[in-house]
């Protein structure tokens, strides 16, 4: 008997190296392809998944779909709306022929992870061979976004500009006759339009907190001119001036207009983000920094004062670039398990560059057009509201944060130390940049 | 000699197949749905694996991720233990209180029952945003009400302090499940024991402490253990209450911070998702699951084993 035991136990061990073994093969991820051999003509049905799920959104995406169809009858595309980016992973981790050809996703965040895992095919053969040249087709915060570290695996398909949304009428009441270009304007223009009421406020001038629905680290950002990492990759919040400067102002803010405990009872009061009982729908707020959807969404519900929107006003020793603002927008791309990647492609080109497509979109779903030539277009939108915000697009300083392999963990990581300062929880700001580089840079690492 | 022994032998063999082929559907089923699972959950703990493309070793340097760098596994793990604390104390109690509630009742006791369990139907999602919507400490009745009582306003489900005892309210709100069994526990209990408590002059709290405990013991262990067991895996409730209460439900450019507010209702199985789903760290949330399972293991254990205890008291 003792001598079967060691056969027992190198029988073990084979099986569970075997076992090992088919784990370690099971699910791994397709290779990367930019090319395609499938025929363009041939008649084809493509998987299309999108996040738009509102009605007015889906008859949009929809016409759009209709417009393609008829342009290639040889394509039919069937749509999956209201797919948001976490079960878009799954579809892309997973493919099979129930996975989706076409991606869009409301986020940029996940375009690191999207193209450094391969899971999105390299589009840069398909533009090469289509004659586009993506610097002259496509605004050029929008390109950095689309790409990682050079790979194109998405392009944008319509954009967000971020602006200062302003009650006209309380503008008037309170003797202000412009809105702020200056972040210390802002700060002034905030505490005359904010009138306290006991232990909250009947009118809030502007809810600077960074739990206020836009009011993030980024969206800030985007005036200050963050570097966010330096050249080798390592997260810059402590070295960079700008980020003090940014975390400095917002919490100068929340001190000067009631204190965080105060502004968080009265944020507490809010309606939610995307319903009718917006704070700037109810007049809580008298400004609001916010995306160009949020005219379209005020109007809609009726508000009873006049809406003003201009640029973000920016840091004081920046005046010069005034007009400028944080841009994002959603992206689209074509899985790498696709099996119809030359029918995507005339899709996604379709969606991402025909001007009258991407022009008809962005009137519909009210956001910024993300061609140059749609930006331009004639036919766009023609409310100085919305217009301020297509303004902002253009700018040449407008920005986003850069994409990164962890996706928006670093946004998130900045996001949680701002709100610990601006609470008053730290007062060192050094340390505290330092202990988010710090937290950042792990979070990085562990991301590969 | 020769042949017996090979006739024994060939008999043992097939008493064993026989064993194995009764034994199969449950080891088929242990093997597909836990073996495997936990094999691979340890395997790829110690791999980095994003789900995309193939697995790399990477010895402990998940382990010590998850235990050292990851922010969000002290407070998720810190809050799970607050829930198993309070939340399946309160919930044990409030069932067994109900219960014996609706045995007293000499009428109606239907209606209440049906009134009572009713919440316990609601689907998850639905009943929290509900919560969340009742509980807005700005725009809510239930505030409304407290306010009007004089009463302080707590930030519920926007505040710190106060979102982990909304989320207790809301599961004793759903607490029709353990209503029902310990009602059908109690009505068990044999009326003799009662009536020999009164004769010996017992009064209400020494019947219950010595009559009805005893005898509804193994019940409250159960409550207790499959309790735990939900808490430890519980996600549903309080990722919607973060989503609605912070009213980032998700949108272009917007990031939802986990466990809003402050991380105060991240919980373990959030934290699983978020590592294995949002951030493809399949390895780290390899490592968060295997913690869970060795910390509900451990839990089942100790009140398994005090629960024996407790059972055998007077028996």
């Amino acid at each position: 008997m003792p001598a079967t035991r060691p056969r027992a136990r190198a029988v073990a061990a084979v099986a569970a190296a075997a076992a090992l073994s088919l784990l370690a093969a099971a699910c791994t991820g397709g290779n990367d392809s930019g090319s395609a051999n499938d025929d363009p003509d041939a008649d084809v049905t493509l998987t299309f998944w999108h996040g738009w799920s509102a009605p007015s959104e889906v008859e949009a995406i929809e016409a759009n779909i209709d417009a393609f169809e008829d342009e290639f009858p040889n394509i039919t595309v069937k749509t999956v709306k209201g797919v948001n980016d976490d079960k878009l992973n799954q579809g892309l981790r997973a493919g099979g022929s129930n996975g989706p050809d076409v991606v869009s996703s409301f986020t940029t965040d996940n375009v690191g992870r999207f193209c450094s895992s391969h899971v999105l095919a390299d589009l840069a053969p398909f533009l090469k061979e289509s004659g586009i040249d993506p610097e002259e087709t496509f605004p050029g915060p929008m390109l950095d976004y689309t790409q990682y570290e050079g790979k194109r695996c998405a392009l944008p398909l319509l954009g967000d500009a971020y602006g200062l949304y302003y009650n006209k009428d309380a503008f008037a009441e309170a003797g202000i006759d412009a809105p702020p270009k200056t972040l210390s304007e802002l700060e002034e223009v905030a505490e005359k339009l904010t009138k306290p009421d006991g232990d909250g406020y009947e009118q809030l001038g502007f809810m600077p907190n960074f739990q206020g629905y836009e009011t993030t680290v980024e969206h800030y950002g985007g005036q200050f001119g963050l570097t966010y990492f330096d050249d080798e990759g390592n997260s810059n919040a402590a070295a960079d001036p700008r980020m003090a400067e940014l975390f400095e102002w917002q919490k100068g803010m929340v001190d000067a207009l009631g204190g965080f405990e105060k502004l968080r009872k009265y944020r507490n009061t809010f309606g939610d983000e995307w319903g009718p009982k917006h704070p700037f729908h109810t007049g809580q707020v008298a400004m609001q920094m916010d995306g160009e959807w949020r005219g379209k969404m005020a109007a809609d519900a009726g508000v009873g004062f006049e809406i003003g929107a201009a640029p973000f006003p920016v840091p004081d020793d920046q005046a010069d670039s005034y007009g400028k603002g944080y841009l994002s927008g959603t992206i689209t791309g074509i899985a790498t398990t696709s099996e119809k990647k030359n029918a995507a492609w005339e899709l996604v080109k379709y969606l991402t560059t025909d001007t009258d497509a991407v022009v008809d979109f962005a009137n519909a779903i009210h956001n910024v057009p993300s061609t140059l030539a749609a930006l331009k277009s004639p036919k766009l939108n023609d409310d100085p509201v919305y217009r301020t915000f297509v303004d902002i697009a253009q700018h040449p300083e407008s920005s986003h944060a850069p994409p990164s392999k962890n996706g928006g963990a670093f946004l998130l990581t900045l996001q949680d130390y701002g709100l610990k300062y601006e609470k008053g929880e730290e007062d060192d700001l050094p340390s505290l940049l330092e202990q988010a580089d710090e937290q950042i840079d792990k979070d990085n690492a562990q991301a590969g | 000699m020769a042949a017996a022994v090979h006739t024994l032998g060939a008999r043992r063999r097939r008493a064993t197949l026989r064993t194995l082929g009764f034994l199969s559907p449950w080891l088929v089923g242990f093997g597909v749905f836990f073996a495997y699972p936990l094999g691979a959950t340890v395997y790829f703990s110690f791999m980095k694996y994003d789900g995309f493309t193939d697995p790399v070793w990477v010895g402990l340097k998940n382990w010590r991720y998850v235990l050292f760098d990851y922010p969000f596994f002290w407070p998720a793990l810190a809050n799970t233990l607050w829930l198993v604390a309070v939340m399946v104390t309160l919930r044990t109690v409030f069932g067994l209180g109900i219960g014996l509630l609706i045995t007293k009742v000499k009428t109606g006791a239907g209606l209440f029952r049906t009134l009572f369990y009713l919440p316990y139907l609601a689907p998850p999602v639905a009943a929290t945003m509900s919560f969340v919507f009742l509980m807005n400490p700005g725009t809510g009745p239930v505030n409304t009400i407290l306010g009007r009582l004089g009463l302080g306003e707590p930030g519920w489900f926007n505040d710190a302090q106060w979102s982990k005892p909304a989320l207790t309210v809301l599961a004793l709100w759903c607490v029709g499940d353990l209503m029902v069994i310990f009602m059908a526990s109690l009505l068990d209990v044999p009326k003799e024991q009662y009536e020999a408590a009164e004769l010996d002059g017992a009064g209400a709290w020494s019947r219950f402490r010595y009559v009805t405990l005893p005898n509804i013991r193994p019940v409250v262990l159960f409550a207790v253990v499959t309790g735990v067991i939900a808490t430890m895996q519980y996600y549903t409730e309080p990722i919607v209450a973060a989503k609605v209460a912070s009213g980032v439900i998700g949108g272009s450019g917007q990031h939802f911070e986990p466990g809003y507010p402050e991380k105060s209702t991240l919980t373990v199985p959030q934290s699983v998702y978020h590592l294995g789903f949002q951030r493809f760290d399949t390895g780290a949330a390899c490592v968060v699951a295997l913690v869970l399972f060795v910390l509900a293991m451990a839990f089942t254990y100790t009140l398994m084993r005090r629960g024996s205890g407790f059972l055998k008291e007077d028996d």
